[in-house]
């Protein structure tokens, strides 16, 4: 436990004494943190039976922690290497980026790992307030900071009905430990107790609100519009992971009791936010946006497989599929959704900004290797086989199949196929339409390293998934762990 | 000891792919022969295939088997599993025969984008021959879907005017039938480890409990995977996205497309639907539904061929009318039918390939397909005249020529079942010649009506090479079927069988399914 303050503030050193003037050194700092602390949390995993609870209780490292902290830097890793150039062009070249970077995913951590309401709370303030300067980034560009400005307002007041939620459950429990809210509300006169809804439904808020679904969602668009295209990136993965990982760990481990009162919810929110995002996406003409909305639409689908859990009793196949969707899900769009993003970041020259579909066009002319990428990427997002992106719709729809609900897993796949169209105008145009611009298309090294390394992982977790599998497996050993047996019955 | 001619087969075009993509685009001619070469080359090391099927051709289950169960994704059981039946076999000599003509006739008719053209040409040609091999229902999938990217960006990229708007449509349609199947092969999965205790995706296996799902569940099974079959096929309502398809693709794409991934639909009927859901195909409803569907397809899709003024549109229309043919001899579910439906798809691959390819021609010297800019053709062109005489006769199911023997047989097998089907298909046959002959009359004969067409050349050598296997085959097939029907004997009759014992709802549930959950059965049945 000690080792994970001592990595991060570690990190942070590394990164603030760095001189402003050699800026790539910001970069390569933030860089070798990241692996630093990718190593350390390899020490913890191999030191794991030991590992355990930590802080008064309050954190708790697990398989699912670590599972989740190996994406949480590999998403930061890739977004460093995207950085920066597009940087450099922005001419914002500042180390408070990769510091504010870092510090997020230090949040972040505390999110997946925490088992603390308050430890939670914190963790989650540490990312978004990082997150919401990251942003604003662009002092000088007025997107960026009505984005960040509108991101802020709005993330504020849903945490605070996010933290709302959580007193009412210190309340009725008189503990801030998920395992004492787990156990208060287990008692069966609480399971309806018009409390104990209301403190759920404002926790869900707050946690729907954090990973953009419908109808909390209308920040995701602007903030991921208007973000440095870099951050767009890190947030539609590395974000949106941490507070699925939160999301799990409140109403899956803490709140499982509650699941009949919740799965309904998370039913309509479900078919809300595929509907409201496929159908916003068929409209956009700025791929960020479309991007953006693909990702609630994302979001939507993962739902779903909550569902198939919240019905179906732990250890059958719906919910272990279901468990094994959302997190191979997340797995496979790290990868394949930043890929996308530094795509369309190195689109960004010295006067075009480059997230216009039309920028996209007879991008193959420009940059044959990326434009195949770019389709590698964007037919994973759609779910076409043998691109990862496959592997994360087939495990949802499997829970859904195995927890029986037919009719939601056919919305599934069809709301799939407008997806298909979205993607397919951004191909079209990069495939099959005259560059708009006839020169070449300078790649920097460090984004030639993140496109490969996103494009490698998109095709072998597509066509060799057993070891990621067997990975996801490992991680979910957590539900027969003692720790967490004791909240999920 | 395992042979790996399967695999071999399988990979030859992608490693050419491959090999493609280490040359400098510049080089074109370069890459022509390249691609050429592991496209012949595809075709040589099928050959071998022949009298090795041809030596145990009656013995049952599937031949050639490659892989253990589960050898790919364990933890899912999906295993790398090939194998291939008579049924199989004919498609993929098929689709290694058209593969390498199609990608011969592009010699000239591809001028831009040279290299990804035939990239792509080669992996479509490794996902089609997945298609047909895999014995395994997740690797069937990924080679289903797959093989729709190439050929979209076949249509999108190299294609005519209304490129976008017919590639997008032929994605989203074809997706939508596999999307539905999908959530059907994951039901399938799931109901075998209900009632084995084993997850597992060989299909194989699944063979054995499929037919075991309850009737109200098996139906909207069968649903799901009509509905990724007849998009495919095309069958009458799902049909839209063929002519824009053919229309826009380039002649080489609209072989293959006509050739070989129509018949992915027929064949998806044949090696599933059929044998998974016995009890729902000879549901006597059900079982009218899908014929008469069949029937109109044949004569709207024939009547339609009727009235086009562009020859690439006409030849597409009449795929729904010979491909309704198939259809029907399907689900006449008789031994008879199936074979002859079998048959068909082969003759359809060879004739109409042969006519997009005679539709492509022309098109390559005067860029457009509008029939009233040609008459006379006879005149200029008396080489590619006679072919062309023979790919009609061949398409319109004269006897002698193969397209007879395969509609004969199909009619043959409707009539056993009932023959009010039979008489309803039979116009479709009056119709092909009709519109086919009307055709002929009005490009071939005659004095040159148009004075841009009478500096046409005639074929090349390359042209005649494109057309002499095609003109081989569809001889043999006229003159001596038996060959082919002994091929398909065995598979077939199998079908039937498995129809046969499970069409009568009442019967008690077969005691023999169900292995315990420890045996991990070899992947033959």
């Amino acid at each position: 436990m000690v080792e994970l303050t001592i990595f991060a503030l570690g990190i942070l050193l590394i990164d603030l004494m760095v001189p402003r003037e050699w800026k790539w050194i910001n970069a390569a700092g933030a860089f070798v943190g990241v692996l630093f602390a990718a190593f350390c949390v390899w020490r913890i995993q191999a030191a794991l039976p030991r590992g355990g609870v930590g802080f008064y209780n309050s954190l708790l490292v697990d398989r699912f922690a670590i599972y989740f902290w190996y994406l949480f830097l590999a998403g930061a890793a890739i977004a460093i290497l995207m950085s920066v150039r597009y940087l450099d062009v922005e001419d914002e070249h500042h180390g408070e980026y990769y510091a504010l970077l870092l510090l997020s995913v230090v949040g972040m951590m505390c999110m997946a790992a925490g088992i603390d309401i308050v430890l939670i709370f914190i963790g989650l303030e540490l990312m978004a307030i990082s997150t919401y300067v990251l942003v604003g980034f662009l002092r000088r560009d007025r997107r960026s900071n009505e984005a960040a400005l509108k991101y802020m307002l709005l993330g504020a007041f849903s945490s605070g009905i996010f933290a709302y939620g959580l007193s009412l459950f210190y309340g009725l429990s008189g503990g801030t430990n998920l395992r004492d809210i787990a156990r208060a509300v287990s008692a069966p006169q609480n399971l309806h107790h018009p409390v104990v809804v209301i403190a759920l439904l404002t926790t869900m808020t707050g946690l729907l609100f954090k990973i953009a679904a419908v109808p909390f969602h209308q920040w995701a668009p602007d903030a991921y519009e208007g973000a440095p295209t870099s951050i767009t990136g890190f947030m539609s993965v590395a974000v949106k992971a941490a507070a699925w990982a939160m999301l799990l760990r409140i109403l899956v481990f803490g709140l499982w009791p509650l699941r009949s009162v919740y799965t309904p919810v998370i039913v309509v929110v479900a078919i809300a936010t595929m509907t409201g995002a496929n159908f916003a996406a068929l409209t956009q003409t700025n791929t960020k946006r479309l991007l953006a909305y693909s990702s609630i639409a994302h979001v939507g689908y993962m739902l779903l497989a909550l569902v198939a859990m919240g019905t179906s009793q732990p250890g059958s196949p719906g919910f272990s599929d279901g468990f094994k969707g959302i997190l191979v899900y997340l797995l496979v769009y790290t990868f394949m959704n930043l890929g996308a993003f530094a795509v369309i970041t190195s689109l960004r020259q010295r006067n075009v900004i480059g997230d216009e579909i039309d920028d996209m066009a007879g991008l193959y002319r420009r940059s044959p290797v990326e434009a195949m990428l770019m389709l590698l990427f964007l037919l994973s997002l759609a779910g076409i086989p043998p691109a990862a992106g496959f592997l994360g719709k087939y495990y949802i729809f499997l829970s859904l199949i195995e927890s029986g609900h037919y009719g939601l897993a056919s919305l599934g796949v069809l709301y799939s196929l407008f997806g298909l169209y979205y993607y397919l105008k951004i191909a079209n145009a990069m495939l099959m339409r005259a560059p708009m611009e006839t020169e070449r298309l300078p790649v920097s090294l460090g984004m030639r390293c993140a496109v490969g390394v996103t494009a490698l992982a998109t095709i072998v977790i597509g066509v060799y998934p057993e070891p990621f599998i067997r990975g996801v497996n490992w991680s979910l050993g957590i539900v027969q762990s003692p720790h967490v047996a004791a909240m999920v019955k | 000891m395992q042979s790996h001619i399967l695999s071999i087969i399988l990979f030859t075009p992608l490693v050419g792919g491959l090999v493609l993509l280490f040359v400098p685009k510049e080089n074109k001619d370069a890459i022509r022969w390249i691609a050429n070469i592991f496209a012949l080359g595809g075709f040589l090391i099928s050959l071998p295939l022949v009298p090795m099927f041809w030596a145990q051709r009656f013995e049952p289950g599937f031949k050639f088997l490659e892989g253990t169960p589960n050898n790919w994704i364990p933890s899912i059981g999906a295993g790398y599993n090939l194998g291939i039946d008579g049924i199989s076999f004919l498609l993929i000599m098929l689709t290694t025969l058209l593969g390498w003509i199609s990608i011969l006739s592009s010699w000239t008719a591809i001028e831009i984008r040279v290299k990804e053209y035939y990239v792509w040409f080669l992996v479509l040609q490794t996902g089609m021959l997945g298609v047909f091999m895999a014995l395994d229902f997740f690797l069937f999938f990924v080679f289903w879907e797959a093989m729709l990217v190439p050929m979209y960006l076949l249509i999108g990229i190299w294609g005519g005017p209304r490129k976008l708007y017919a590639a997008i449509k032929f994605f989203l349609y074809t997706l939508f039938g596999s999307v539905l199947m999908l959530l059907g092969i994951l039901f399938l999965y799931f109901h075998h480890h209900t009632v084995t205790g084993v997850f597992t995706f060989s299909i194989p296996e699944l063979y054995k409990t499929a037919p075991l799902i309850p009737f109200h569940y098996a139906i909207w099974l069968f649903v799901a995977f009509f509905i990724g079959f007849a998009i495919k096929v095309p069958m009458f309502p799902f049909h839209t996205w063929l002519p824009d398809a053919h229309v826009e693709a380039p002649t080489a794409g609209s072989v293959i497309l006509a050739g070989v991934l129509l018949k992915m639909g027929t064949y998806g009927f044949v090696r599933f639907s059929l044998p998974f859901f016995p009890a729902v195909v000879s549901h006597p409803k059900v079982q009218s539904w899908m014929i008469g569907i069949s029937l109109v397809g044949i004569i709207y899709g024939a009547l339609v061929s009727l009235m086009q003024k562009d020859m690439k549109k006409l030849v597409a229309y009449s795929s729904v009318s010979h491909l309704g043919f198939c259809t029907l001899g399907i689900f006449a579910l008789n031994s008879m039918g199936l074979s002859g439906s079998v048959l068909q798809q082969i003759n359809h691959g060879i004739s109409t390939g042969a006519l997009f390819l005679i539709v492509g021609i022309l098109y390559e010297r005067r860029h457009t397909r509008e029939i009233a800019e040609y008459g006379g053709i006879s005149n200029v062109m008396p080489v590619y005249a006679t072919i062309t005489m023979i790919m009609f006769l061949s398409s319109m199911g004269l006897p002698l020529l193969n397209g007879f023997v395969g509609e004969f047989t199909i009619l043959q097998g409707a009539f056993t079942a009932n023959w009010r089907w039979a008489a309803w298909a039979a116009p479709g046959v009056v119709l092909a010649a009709a519109y086919l002959l009307w055709l002929y009359q009005r490009v071939f004969f005659g004095t040159v009506t148009n004075p841009k067409n009478e500096k046409l050349h005639d074929l090349t050598p390359r042209e005649i090479l494109t057309f002499v296997p095609l003109i081989i085959m569809a001889l043999w097939i006229g003159l001596y079927p038996k060959p082919f029907f002994q091929i398909l004997e065995q598979p077939v009759n199998q079908i039937v069988q498995t129809i046969h014992d499970n069409s009568n709802a009442n019967a008690p549930v077969n005691a023999q399914v169900a292995p315990a959950p420890s045996s991990r059965s070899k992947a033959s049945n």
